[in-house]
């Protein structure tokens, strides 16, 4: 391990590669704060500027300080007007935004920055430790178990969509996996489901699909709805004054950091469950186990139910990355998005990118670590300027996110046609948010569509048809799994209920 | 029917076209040779369509009760009639106008009539705040995209650049 922190140290110290951080991190907090751009439509524009660097860890670490950046952003325009650019946030905005109207949006700010940095930077170490751990016992598995291991990730993240939603997701990522054969795929040297049409030769660009479904409705709502943006009055934005917090509070918010790291880090592992979730559990639980007084103050203003939501995150968003870098398996939009950037950059990841490639590996762990501290030693004091952007009035606002928008999709490909395919799948994608169906299922099983049929090919022509599902107990087990992950949310569902009227007491 | 429904109505309807591509028209260009692989293209479509047919009939015929949902914060389609459709429509109809004339009229043409146009859509009526805010910022992106990155945009329209 010692020697891969030194491969990681050599490779992200370098200039270009701290440039990135420090960019990444910049960036993804000023996109971050604006409503409707939410971490994964930023990452989805960074994405072509990431393929121009070429060089994979360096694209990868200005990725992941978007990604950090952004859902720090999130948290900021949660706490000082109340409106959460990510769902992972909005636990945060029940005491940041109370705190707030006190006056003392200073010290909600470096409460959420501190918890962010000691979520952020416990995660990473977790995932130093975890991560090498599972790639070694990945190394293990074969075509078929990658098959089985992918419908499992598949059906994890429709299980874990929440009440009566489980059977709509499921049917969002079969439709994204049917998304996936259209064109020509790897495997077979023939178009398939193109309709004759020539633009569709090279199947959908994934690009295309993640701005489609996520920035495109997003902006649609904005536009529909004007009180969902809460942008253009500045007044709240401007008062910023004090950052300090006092050695007693510290002391209070300490143990709730430490907990709510681990737990958000072991959710964010989960396919499925993610920042959200974990933001969420991590305001409930500490609700819970506070004090009599303590349970007075949340959703007042308790610097606890900042610290909560926070760690547990950030916690979470670097637990994500454990599936993602040993398994080649997302668990979440954001990391798919990511998946699809390493493939546009000729990395496979999986327990092979470990062995193969270590300095991709332990530059990102590197660069979590940087990036923690860029948001904590450079965003936060210059949070009282980056929160000029939510000053922006809606009327130019609104127009610039289509226009990014649209330059997401664009600039990769140079086709004016993907321009058209985008405006068609984001009024369809509005559609589905209209009639309550998730979309992420929908992307994740796009991108995860060529890995499945390819293992599963290779699976079937190993064993001459489908009998590796019984002569492999490892793939039975976990095809079972999956299936038991399908029907339980039934019971689940009860208890997120129950759960989710606890924590709307705090709201 | 909710729209939920209608919408399952219509992924049934795609699966079925789809399955109908996967099981009677595909195999039909099949060379032979590959008709001994245990694995043909239209394999995992197959296995695909059965189950995108069997979860759109189970949400069509509403298997699985969704609970009422009562979250103001969400948008919601019965306060349609409250919402700016209009203004959304109109903006959908610009960006695909921003589609067909990115390539004839040049990059910096069409975003700065995308964005000068796109606030007044929203109601912006500072002119002069308008032009400006949407020259510097095509100008820039340009600069940003063409020039630092490298990704080649044509900037004019076809008549100055000749293509």
């Amino acid at each position: 391990m010692l020697e891969g922190l030194l491969t990681g140290l050599s490779t992200a110290f370098t200039f270009t590669n701290i440039l990135m951080v420090v960019g990444g991190c910049l960036i993804g907090t000023f996109i971050g704060m604006l409503p409707g751009l939410g971490p994964m439509s930023i990452i989805a524009i960074m994405i072509p500027v990431a393929i121009t660097i070429g060089d994979p860890s360096a694209a990868l670490i200005l990725l992941a300080g978007v990604y950090y950046g952004a859902v720090f952003g999130g948290s900021t325009s949660s706490i000082l007007i109340n409106a959460p650019g990510v769902a992972s946030t909005v636990a945060t905005s029940f005491d940041g935004y109370p705190l707030a109207r006190k006056g003392q949006a200073g010290k909600a700010l470096t409460v959420a920055a501190i918890a962010s940095f000691s979520g952020g930077t416990i995660g990473a170490i977790l995932l130093m430790v975890f991560a090498p751990a599972l790639a070694s016992v990945a190394l293990l598995f074969h075509s078929s178990e990658y098959f089985a291991l992918m419908v499992v990730g598949l059906s994890a993240i429709a299980a874990f969509a929440g009440t009566g939603q489980v059977g709509k997701a499921l049917l969002m990522t079969f439709l994204g996996l049917m998304m996936a054969t259209v064109g020509e795929g790897v495997l077979f040297n023939a178009p398939r489901f193109t309709m004759g049409v020539m633009d569709l030769q090279s199947g959908f660009g994934f690009i295309t699909l993640a701005m489609a479904m996520f920035a495109l409705p997003e902006a649609i709502f904005l536009v529909l709805d004007p009180n969902r943006s809460k942008t253009g009055d500045g007044s709240d934005g401007g008062k910023i004054k004090n950052l300090r917090i006092t050695g007693e509070e510290a002391r209070s918010i300490t143990p709730v950091i430490g907990r709510q790291s681990l737990q958000g880090f072991f959710i964010g592992v989960l396919p499925g469950a993610g920042a959200t979730i974990a933001s969420f559990l991590g305001y409930a639980v500490e609700r819970n186990i506070a004090s009599k007084e303590e349970q007075e103050q949340f959703g007042k203003g308790s610097v606890k139910g900042i610290a909560a939501p926070e760690s547990a995150n950030n916690a979470a968003c670097t637990g994500s990355f454990v599936p993602l870098l040993t398994l080649g398996i997302p668990g979440s939009g954001t990391t798919a998005i990511l998946l699809g950037a390493l493939i546009a950059l000729n990395v496979s990841p999986g327990p092979r990118l470990m062995v193969d490639e270590p300095q991709i590996f332990w530059a990102v762990i590197i660069s979590m670590y940087l990036g923690n501290l860029v948001l904590l030693i450079l965003n936060l004091p210059l949070i009282p300027y980056i929160a000029k952007v939510l000053a922006v009035p809606r009327n130019y606002l609104i127009p610039f996110i289509l226009f990014f928008t649209l330059m997401g999709a664009y600039i990769g490909q140079n086709n004016a046609t993907e321009l058209l395919i985008l405006v068609g799948f984001g009024i369809c994608a509005t559609l589905f948010r209209f009639a309550d169906y998730p979309l992420a299922p929908l992307l994740i099983g796009f991108i995860l569509g060529p890995l499945l049929e390819n293992n599963f090919s290779r699976a079937m022509q190993l064993y001459d048809g489908v009998g590796f599902v019984w002569e492999r107990p490892m793939t039975l087990a976990l095809l079972i799994l999956a299936v038991v992950l399908v029907v339980l949310p039934g019971y689940r569902a009860r208890r997120a209920r129950l759960r989710a009227e606890g924590v709307a007491d705090g709201d | 029917m909710a729209l939920d429904r209608w919408l399952a109505l219509v992924i049934l309807l795609i699966c079925l076209a789809y399955g109908y591509a996967a099981y009677f028209t595909m195999d039909a260009l099949l060379p032979p040779i590959m008709k001994r692989s245990p694995i043909w293209p239209s394999s995992f479509p197959k296995v695909l369509v059965i189950g995108g047919i069997l979860l759109s009939l189970s949400i069509l015929l509403g298997l699985e009760k969704s609970p009422e949902k009562k979250d103001a914060a969400d948008i919601n389609l019965s306060r349609l009639h409250e919402y700016k459709v209009g203004q959304a429509v109109l903006l959908l109809a610009l960006m695909v106008a921003y589609a067909l004339l990115l390539r004839p009229l040049g990059f910096l043409a069409a975003t700065f009539l995308f964005l000068t146009v796109g606030s007044f859509i929203l109601g912006e009526r500072r002119y002069i705040t308008m032009g400006l805010v949407a020259a510097i910022a095509a100008g820039t992106v340009w600069y940003l995209v063409d020039v630092v990155l490298g990704i080649f945009l044509s900037p004019f329209p076809f008549f100055v650049s000749g293509g």
